[in-house]
């Protein structure tokens, strides 16, 4: 794959113009509250372009599209999740949250059951989170600039890192609050206007199928670089110029290689004519032909994987930490639940392009099928399908771009609400120092986590960290909004229980690698039981312990409820 | 049908009582002013439905207690209809999978909804949220806004 010339400037460009927006913001921000809540002066159509600015990362822009392209048609559930679970939001947390006054999660656990532990224990949830959805934003990153650029992989992780512990360091939420707002546009534009020119030339090639049943076929001349050796199963005589190792043998040539199973090393490289068959590799773990259209294919666990992940972004998008911190800066209820509508209109929007790159990339770009890195399709894509010229080089730096305020964007609003967390829970007591020096370790740790783990899938650590969350603060949200009885040990005992199983979860499948069978299933799909079990578990321990509900509960649900016009 | 009248308060049926200073006074003529005395109105806005809620007397957590029922209804109805709407198709598609292989537009059907008419369709349930809500805090405000009547 050849590097856009573009690719490098478009992205220090979009680095720059961050830093810049980040230091206007910095002019602005005088006082701690303009530090951390923009002092609630944010525009509502600001704050919804923000808040799809701060949400859709590197799982939306990168891994949909590389999880569509591999599996088909089951993982636009993904998507589909991630939108929703703006709806759950709006329905059960905008306006009574927004109307609490909590900044935090451990804020909300104080005002409403007023107790001490329980937000410490909040406060570890959040910042455990964070750090999860942190480290795929860094590995993206690290991915990006290694495929657009070739530059190494641990240099993408750590300019983000940087650039988003300085700007957060320093400017705090009203700087990227109009960071945010402007990298939701950047990122809409990086997807749209790509895919206008993949459409029209998909239709001037007289739409070639995205899925045949006898498999896919190279469009054009293809070179594939075999990055760990595998064994490739080609379905008729192909001729293909190798340069490398075919069955244990050194080749340097073009040579007609029989149908069956062959034998590569990595660093070999394989040069597809045009119209060859894309061969069927081991461990790229592709679903093939119809099973990729259709849905409950290979690869997806069928109806309970299904129904697990629906329920994980369903839920889990109220308990992610950088959203609820965004409500505060609504000015009332009512404007939290308006901006939340229009949140739903722009993610909504967004996500109608990854799936059209995904299935352009099954057309254009099935070497990544072979290779294993999905995750590279929308940055590929221009330049495979619209080749080497200008048009494919500048819309690949737009692509490349786009991401980079992906990641920049996500990760700034992660690190700000673990570093309002660790500031003002951890270490210090809040002032705007500690706010920096909670911004420099809330940074760094994620960064030696996505240095050393640069294997993990994307859109696995994102799903896992979705699942944390909906075990752990969506019922506590849910909960401590509607229900009266709940107390401060119902909500520990349920949070540790159904959020403690998801991590145990999370952590075995990160460290010890997926399982096959249901063991498998349930570990790697842990919300279809560790929501209901925290739900269940904090419904009863709370029942257990009704004299420990707070006393002034009517107070506080009188304030959650009533509605914003009537001041008592 | 209001438990919250007071019956001994005659300031209670001024048109005057400060609530109700936004009403246009164009349509006010002369013959239908009424004297207010202020005391009287300070006591009749004491027991009304307002300081109810605040000092969350009975009457106050029973008005809230209907407020929040009435919007955790409204979140819960419109929850079903997406779990029925979105969460029942991937039962669907295993219960009928030629449903699954209809083709609409030249796309097949899952591709077609979960591609792309899930965003509307959450987008609309969202829009009607908004609405509805909002209408049942105008009618609580109304409600405890109100002069006694």
């Amino acid at each position: 794959m050849p590097h856009s010339p573009y690719a490098l400037p478009a992205i220090v460009v979009v680095i720059l113009a961050t830093l810049a927006i980040g230091a206007y913001g910095l002019r602005l921000a005088r006082t701690t509250s303009d530090f951390l809540v923009a002092s609630r002066a944010v525009s509502p159509s600001w704050n919804a372009a923000a808040i799809s600015g701060e949400y859709l990362s590197a799982a939306s822009f990168l891994g949909v599209a590389g999880l569509v392209l591999k599996n088909g048609v089951d993982m636009l559930w993904y998507p589909v999740g991630f939108a929703a679970g703006y709806l759950a939001l709006l329905l059960f947390v905008a306006a009574p949250l927004r109307r609490s006054g909590a900044f935090t999660l451990p804020d909300f656990c104080q005002l409403r059951l007023r107790s001490r532990r329980l937000r410490k224990l909040a406060a570890g949830f959040v910042v455990f989170i964070g750090w999860l959805y942190l480290v795929p934003q860094m590995q993206g990153a690290g991915l990006t600039l290694q495929t657009v650029a070739g530059g190494p992989y641990g240099l993408g992780a750590l300019v983000v890192a940087a650039v988003v512990t300085g700007n957060v360091a320093l400017g705090g939420m009203r700087a990227i609050t109009f960071v945010q707002a402007f990298q939701y546009w950047l990122k809409l534009t990086a997807l749209a206007v790509p895919v206008i020119f993949l459409l029209l030339h998909w239709q001037a090639d007289g739409r070639p199928a995205m899925v045949t049943p006898e498999g896919q076929t190279f469009v054009s001349a293809t070179s594939v670089e075999v990055d760990h050796a595998a064994t490739l199963t080609l379905v008729e005589p192909t001729v293909i110029t190798v340069r490398g190792t075919l069955d244990r043998s050194p080749v340097d040539d073009t040579v007609l290689v029989p149908a069956g199973a062959h034998e590569v090393t990595a660093g070999t490289s394989l040069g597809f004519p045009a119209g060859a068959r894309v061969p069927d590799v081991s461990g790229a773990n592709a679903a093939g032909g119809l099973h990729w259209l259709l849905p409950g294919g290979q690869g997806s666990g069928g109806l309970f994987a299904a129904y697990s992940l629906i329920l994980a972004t369903f839920l889990g998008t109220m308990g992610l930490p950088h959203v609820l911190v965004r409500f505060y800066t609504n000015p009332d209820g009512a404007s939290a639940r308006r901006s939340t509508l229009v949140v739903l209109g722009l993610v909504g929007l967004f996500y109608l392009f990854p799936t059209m790159y995904g299935a352009l990339g099954r057309v254009y770009a099935p070497q990544l099928l072979m290779t294993g890195d999905t995750d590279a399709v929308v940055l590929v894509l221009p330049g495979a399908a619209l080749g080497g010229g200008i048009a494919g080089q500048l819309l690949g730096a737009l692509v490349a771009a786009g991401a980079f305020a992906a990641f920049l964007s996500t990760s700034s609003g992660l690190l700000t609400s673990v570093a309002g967390v660790l500031s003002t829970d951890v270490v210090g007591r809040g002032s705007v120092r500690d706010f920096r020096i909670a911004a420099a370790v809330g940074g760094i740790v994620p960064l030696i986590l996505a240095l050393r783990i640069a294997e993990l899938d994307v859109s696995l650590v994102v799903g896992l960290a979705f699942a944390v969350a909906a075990s752990s603060f969506c019922p506590l949200l849910v909960l401590g909004i509607w229900w009266r009885g709940l107390t401060g040990v119902g909500a520990a005992v349920g949070v540790m229980t159904g959020g403690g199983a998801a991590v145990s979860a999370v952590l075995i499948t990160v460290f010890g690698g997926p399982r096959p069978g249901w063991t498998g299933a349930l570990l790697s799909h842990p919300a279809a039981w560790t929501v209901p079990l925290a739900f269940a578990v904090m419904v009863g321990v709370s029942l257990a312990t009704r004299h420990r509900v707070p006393a002034d509960v009517g107070q506080t649900m009188l304030r959650l409820h009533t509605p914003d016009g009537l001041r008592l | 049908m209001d438990p919250l009248t007071p019956t001994d308060s005659p300031a209670t049926d001024s048109p005057a009582f400060d609530s109700q200073a936004t009403d246009s006074p164009a349509t006010d003529s002369p013959a239908t002013r009424v004297r207010v005395v202020l005391g009287e109105a300070a006591r009749a806005r004491k027991a009304g439905p307002r300081a109810e809620l605040a000092e969350q007397s009975q009457v106050g957590e029973a008005l809230l207690r209907g407020l929040i029922r009435a919007q955790l209804g409204l979140a819960l109805r419109l929850a079903a209809v997406v779990a029925v709407g979105l969460g029942g198709l991937p039962l669907l598609f295993a219960v009928a999978p030629s449903v699954a292989g209809v083709r609409t537009f030249g796309i097949s059907l899952p591709w077609l909804l979960l591609g792309l008419a899930a965003y509307p369709f959450l987008f609309t349930v969202g829009f009607a949220y908004v609405r509805l809500a909002e209408r049942t805090e105008a009618d609580f405000t109304d409600l405890v806004e109100r002069p006694e009547s």
